[in-house]
């Protein structure tokens, strides 16, 4: 059981860089730029480490992966494909040949079952998205207490253009039963040990048929990078991540909720606690509900805290990105908060992707203090104090950086 | 023999893609140090711990070791999760 995995884990380092012919990873050490407010333990367990057709990301765990992207990587509205941050549950991820990659199709809900090759999935009507995945736990580094768990910082996100086959045209392939009331979904990626549960999750039958819910296949225009999914994965626009299985394996209607650990306890928020509209009413309990789509945010992505400008006008620049609604201004206050002044809102890339806007800030000798708040186009905001909960998720807390002019 | 090889070669081809690149992750000396190796090292890498540290408590440690037993099934007996719990709120504890 656990030896098996341990003796192979250690063994596969030759094996990879002699049969395989990858070169040995590139480290680097020397620096890895945390967001700020993270536990002070992960200065010591997090390091600059290239993952195989990736760029260096900001290595949290190995076993299994989970990378970050720094935040210089965010320059951009769309995330390149090599800065894309990586995150998996679970550490035994098999490499999948394309040739022989079958989705299964079935389920009580549904009328009967499919076999969809990757060929056929390729031969559905193709649908593109630009959409933000941001992870459930981003910014949980940043709670206040630390709650335990992967301490991701501002960069477990990324915003890409996706294209495949809409979810409902492979639903149709089997057609659903009037009962089905939740589709849920496997990925390719097991367990390390057979008695850990395999990471299974649901959606409520009403977004797995949202036009916009995808079997995504390109990735801004190529396949999916190994680490992000490929050959297929689920993209859910305006969800949190968890939902967007990855290496996706099974499709099943079903007419009862999902069970297992990653709906319930895992990924829970307090009933009531945030502003969601999209609701997952099969898993509501009393007191908790699954997460479901992003908050509202923004994150300053030109300069970090405590960095030296010049005096005069400074460009600050970042994203802002919610859960579907779309953005609809994006404001900034240098007085601490009492007063705020519209950013401009750069290119429109649809109402799921980043949104990026930028500030002119008139920076006087000494210290200039910026703050950014961003309110979409159903009239949320970021919150000014963090909305605590025990797995640290939702953290849009108005950011504030300090720039020192001279 | 033969089997075992060709298993092997399969398992190897997924660790590449996945992980092969781990380094070890040196954790602090102390009591219950192989512990800690032997059993939570087996599903994940050790730099969860450093990372989750040092604001987890004894309590705190115990929860999660308890929820690796119990939520996912790692094979640690009393004993051996005692020792664990012990070393990682001496080490990596507040």
């Amino acid at each position: 059981m656990m030896t098996r995995r341990r003796l192979l884990e250690g063994a596969g380092i030759a094996f990879a860089g002699s049969a395989l012919g990858q070169s040995p990873v590139a480290t680097h050490a020397a620096s890895v730029a945390l967001s700020p407010g993270v536990p002070a333990g992960l200065g010591g367990a997090a390091a600059m480490e290239t993952l195989p057709g990736k760029k260096p990301l900001i290595k949290l765990s190995y076993r299994p992966p989970n990378y970050e992207s720094p935040l210089d990587y965010f320059d951009t509205p769309i995330t390149p494909n090599d800065r894309f941050y990586v995150r998996y549950h679970l550490s035994d991820i098999p490499s999948i040949d394309a040739k022989t990659y079958k989705i299964a199709v079935g389920g009580d809900g549904a009328n009967g079952q499919a076999e969809i090759t990757f060929d056929e999935l390729k031969k559905f009507p193709a649908y593109e998205v630009v959409a933000v995945n941001q992870c459930s736990g981003n910014r949980r580094g940043l709670s206040k207490p630390h709650v335990p768990g992967v301490q991701w910082g501002y960069g477990a996100m990324g915003c890409a253009r996706w294209k495949g086959a809409r979810l409902k045209d492979l639903l149709d392939r089997v057609g659903l039963k009037k009962e089905a009331i939740e589709i849920a979904f496997n990925g390719a990626d097991g367990p390390a040990f057979d008695k850990t549960p395999d990471f299974v999750k649901s959606l409520p039958l009403w977004k797995a048929i949202d036009e916009s819910t995808l079997v995504a296949y390109e990735m801004n225009g190529e396949p999916l990078p190994h680490f992000n999914g490929y050959p297929a994965r689920l993209i859910v626009p305006g969800w949190t991540g968890t939902y967007w299985m990855k290496h996706l394996v099974a499709i099943n209607a079903l007419t009862r909720p999902q069970g297992g650990f990653w709906m319930n306890p895992a990924y829970r928020i307090p009933l009531g606690e945030f502003p969601i509209v999209a609701r997952f009413i099969s898993q509501e309990t009393a007191t908790t509900t699954p997460i479901t789509e992003t908050v509202v945010n923004s994150l300053i992505t030109s300069h970090v805290d405590d960095a030296q400008v010049a005096v005069g006008e400074v460009m600050v620049r970042g994203l802002a990105w919610d859960g579907g609604y779309g953005i609809r201004t994006v404001e900034a206050s240098t007085d601490g908060g009492q007063s705020w002044a519209a950013a401009t809102l750069g290119e429109d890339l649809g109402r799921y992707a980043f949104r990026p806007w930028s500030f002119a800030l008139p920076a006087k000798p000494g210290k200039n203090t910026v703050m950014v708040n961003a309110t979409n186009k159903i009239g949320q905001t970021q919150t000014a104090a963090l909305l605590f909960n025990p797995a640290g998720y939702h953290n849009n807390v108005t950011q504030s950086v300090t720039l020192h002019a001279a | 023999m033969r089997v075992v090889v060709v298993a092997m070669i399969a398992a190897f081809a997924g660790a590449t893609a996945a992980g092969a690149e781990e380094r070890p992750v040196e954790l602090k000396p102390g009591p219950g140090l192989d512990k800690v190796e032997g059993h939570c090292g087996a599903c994940h890498s050790l730099d969860y711990i450093p990372m989750n540290s040092p604001f987890l408590n004894a309590a705190g440690w115990n929860a999660e070791v308890t929820k690796m037993v119990k939520a996912f099934g790692a094979p640690i007996g009393a004993a051996d999760a005692k020792a664990i719990v012990d070393y990682l709120a001496t080490n990596y504890g507040p």
